[in-house]
């Protein structure tokens, strides 16, 4: 993976006495809290609920153990012993306290990590597929030009206050993971004619105002990447509006002026860059990928005879095994997933012992490197066949290896309203209370691949319209409900959830969630999965089932009129 | 008052700003004499009499303004001010790479408005090169400090036009 040279380490070692200073100068009186807040934002520093909540960055999802063992150490020292993995490659801590953050950050830049724009109304980190480098199904490793993104996405002077903030996520594989339909930016790596270059979709968003990202050009030689963002960045810094938080985004400025339009714009923005400095050399681009080669795989020929035993005589192990390893380019390894999504804990919460024995298992069974999936999980990416029994136990032994990843237990999940102060309800309790509905593994190896996703509000950084089932909390006469929306998904078809109807109580979601899925049961086809069968029979059934019984429409109304 | 920085140091300002007061247009409103900052549409409105009666002029762009509706008569300007209404409106950044970069405007560049420490790195690294710091805020340590949080960066900007990795030894 990247390792810092001399001017990435001196300019977080910067930020962090940068940091330091304005702290001070607020406590002090001498920033108001109006001029600090943007400043701490960009820090990661959110003033929330209980306490303070700091996210640091996990730059296109990859850590070294070194990086992950620190991130333990501190979430225990300055904090209570916990971090919770989002949707976008950061790892919050609950409850720090203010005046610690620049030391946090100080014993994070040791290794290598910062905070940097994972808050705020700018460049925000970028992600990637939790895979990269390693699937089967990969075309380009994006992680070069993501690390190359990263760099110049730091501190850019023109484009550090935006109308609100700007995501960007890039993909190099055929099935697309990074949700790239739905960023500011998505990138898709592909090839033409033998050049490598990018698909420019600008515009997709979840939150408010869900929508599908367009093309504004099919095809940028990835030499051009850094030229051709800035060319969008200003269209927006200058276009974007700024009267109404709730229309900033660049979606909006894509929507209301066309995307035939706003493709015109960046280009002849880009006519001026075009070719310019900041166009990207092969000397850089090979000196940032020479730190992207693979590791030293075992060239040992694998029979895999011995796992083959182990399959048949451990039913256990052969269901943690199909759900947990992803195919691997390189013969007799595999990418695990050590599932954070045991039943009766926070999804994507990880303690500080786990983060230790997370590290230890990279180191000996995967080059000393893990990734974080944007399902909330950690993957350790190349690890051996023949090493699959042996991790199995000892990440059981942890509580990370539940084997429910792409299960409908394995749920996305926001921190929500225990946590945050812009949740209109609390979504992980409906997390834990559909997880308890369904804690039969054979059920859920039946009822077989389905993404649940839970948002506590319409920002949606629980992704709850890309989930086949998706819910969102929402507030009505200050009670908490849940919507649910059906027939969601990521991936190179991405789409928007179809909202099913009136929102439901917290109490009667689990039930929710199984008469839609006795619908799918009884609806289905051999090898048919929830979304096929979806797209087969429409919502009608499903609605039909969860309603049944239930007055809604004119109904409802005499019923009102009548109490 | 605001606290202008120039040159690294606190400056005196000899220029005013022209502020069309309720009742008064652009065609109507008293032109001073002096060092006068005009507004867009005042310039645009008076440019003749402007020239005819002043030998410097300065130009004061709010943040929707178009450099390019300004961009043929930028020789005419000894300072042009920028005004940032809320230091977390950004447009103005734009404003002012736009100016250097593509039009390439000589002159004095300011930032006025709700100008802050926190900003001047950025400011500087676009293009400004005069800096009205907001009343109240503590001049010495800004200009101390402000403008050097980052010994280095990897973009372009109008100041460092070669990106860090064409830089490399």
């Amino acid at each position: 993976m990247y390792k810092y040279d001399a001017i990435d380490r001196q300019l977080i070692n910067e930020r962090v006495d940068q940091f330091r200073d304005q702290v001070r100068r607020w406590k002090a009186g001498e920033l108001s809290d109006d001029e600090f807040r943007p400043l701490r934002l960009q820090n990661g520093l959110y003033i929330q609920r209980h306490a303070p909540m700091f996210r640091i960055a996990v730059p296109y999802a990859m850590l070294s153990s070194a990086q992950l063992r620190r991130l333990g150490e501190v979430a225990s020292k300055y904090d209570r012993g916990y971090g919770h993995f989002t949707t976008r490659h950061n790892l919050q801590l609950n409850w720090p306290k203010i005046e610690d953050v620049p030391e946090i950050l100080a014993e994070l830049a040791e290794v290598e990590m910062h905070a940097i724009q994972t808050s705020g109304n700018c460049l925000r980190n970028i992600t990637t597929d939790q895979f990269a480098g390693v699937a089967a199904d990969e075309v380009i490793d994006p992680r070069p030009l993501a690390e190359i993104l990263r760099q110049w996405t730091t501190f850019h002077p023109e484009f550090a206050f935006l109308p609100r903030k700007f995501k960007i996520a890039i993909s190099g594989t055929q099935e697309d993971r990074a949700v790239t339909w739905f960023h500011d930016i998505g990138l898709q790596l592909h090839v033409q004619n033998g050049e490598t270059g990018f698909r420019v979709i600008v515009g997709g968003g979840l939150g408010r105002t869900p929508i599908r990202g367009q093309v504004v050009r099919e095809f940028l030689p990835w030499q051009h990447i850094l030229t051709y963002c800035e060319a969008i960045l200003r269209v927006y810094n200058r276009q974007g509006r700024r009267d109404n938080a709730y229309k900033a985004r660049i979606k909006i400025l894509v929507q209301a002026l066309g995307v035939e339009a706003f493709a015109q714009l960046v280009e002849d923005e880009w006519a001026h860059g075009k070719d310019g400095p900041a166009t990207i050399t092969q000397a850089e681009f090979d000196r940032v990928a020479a730190h992207f080669t693979a590791p030293a795989y075992s060239a040992e020929s694998v029979s895999n005879a011995a796992l083959e035993a182990q399959l048949t005589a451990n039913k256990a192990f052969s269901q943690w095994v199909a759900r947990s390893t992803h195919p691997h380019k390189v013969p007799g390894y595999t990418a695990v997933t050590l599932s954070l999504k045991k039943p009766g804990i926070a999804p994507g919460d990880i303690t500080s012992e786990q983060m230790a024995t997370v590290a230890d298992l990279a180191d000996q069974y995967s080059f000393g490197e893990l990734r974080i999936s944007h399902e909330q999980n950690i993957i350790l990416a190349d690890v051996k066949l023949t090493d699959l029994h042996a991790l199995w136990q000892k990440a059981k032994a942890a509580g990370l290896a539940t084997p429910n990843t792409g299960l409908l237990t394995g749920i996305i999940c926001c921190p929500g309203g225990d946590f945050c102060d812009l949740a209109n309800a609390k979504s992980i309790p409906i997390a834990k209370a559909i997880q308890a509905r369904f804690d039969d593994l054979d059920y859920l190896f039946d009822i077989g691949e389905i993404d649940l996703n839970i948002s506590g509000c319409m920002n949606a950084c629980g992704h709850h319209h890309v989930g086949h089932i998706g819910v969102l909390g929402v507030d009505k006469n200050d009670s908490e409900f849940y919507q649910v929306t059906l027939g969601g998904r990521q991936g190179n078809d991405a789409k928007l959830g179809k909202v099913i109807g009136p929102s439901f109580a917290a109490d009667e979601m689990p039930d929710v969630v199984d008469k839609i899925i006795k619908v799918y049961i009884e609806s289905r086809h051999a090898d048919e999965r929830f979304l096929d069968t979806f797209d087969r029979i429409g919502i009608d059934p499903f609605k039909n089932r969860v309603y049944e019984g239930r007055a809604h429409g004119k109904a409802k109304a005499a019923q009102k009129e009548a109490a | 008052m605001a606290q202008l920085i120039k040159l690294g140091a606190a400056a005196t300002d000899s220029w005013q700003t022209l502020e069309i007061a309720e009742g008064e247009t652009p065609e109507t409103v008293a032109l001073p004499t002096g060092d006068v900052i005009f507004p867009l549409a005042v310039w645009q409105a008076r440019k003749a009499e402007i020239i005819s009666c002043h030998k410097r002029i300065g130009l004061l762009l709010q943040p929707d303004e178009r450099v390019e509706d300004v961009a043929a008569d930028l020789d005419y300007f000894i300072v042009i001010a920028v005004n940032f209404p809320k230091f977390v409106d950004g447009r103005g950044y734009s404003t002012a790479s736009l100016l250097r970069q593509r039009y390439h405007y000589q002159g004095e560049l300011r930032a006025v408005g709700d100008v802050l420490h926190d900003q001047l790195f950025f400011y500087q690294r676009v293009g400004f090169d005069s800096y009205a710091l907001k009343d109240g805020k503590n001049l010495v340590h800004a200009i101390e400090a402000g403008f050097k949080p980052f010994s280095d960066a990897y973009q372009t900007s109008t100041t460092q036009p070669q990106p860090h990795f064409r830089r490399r030894a």
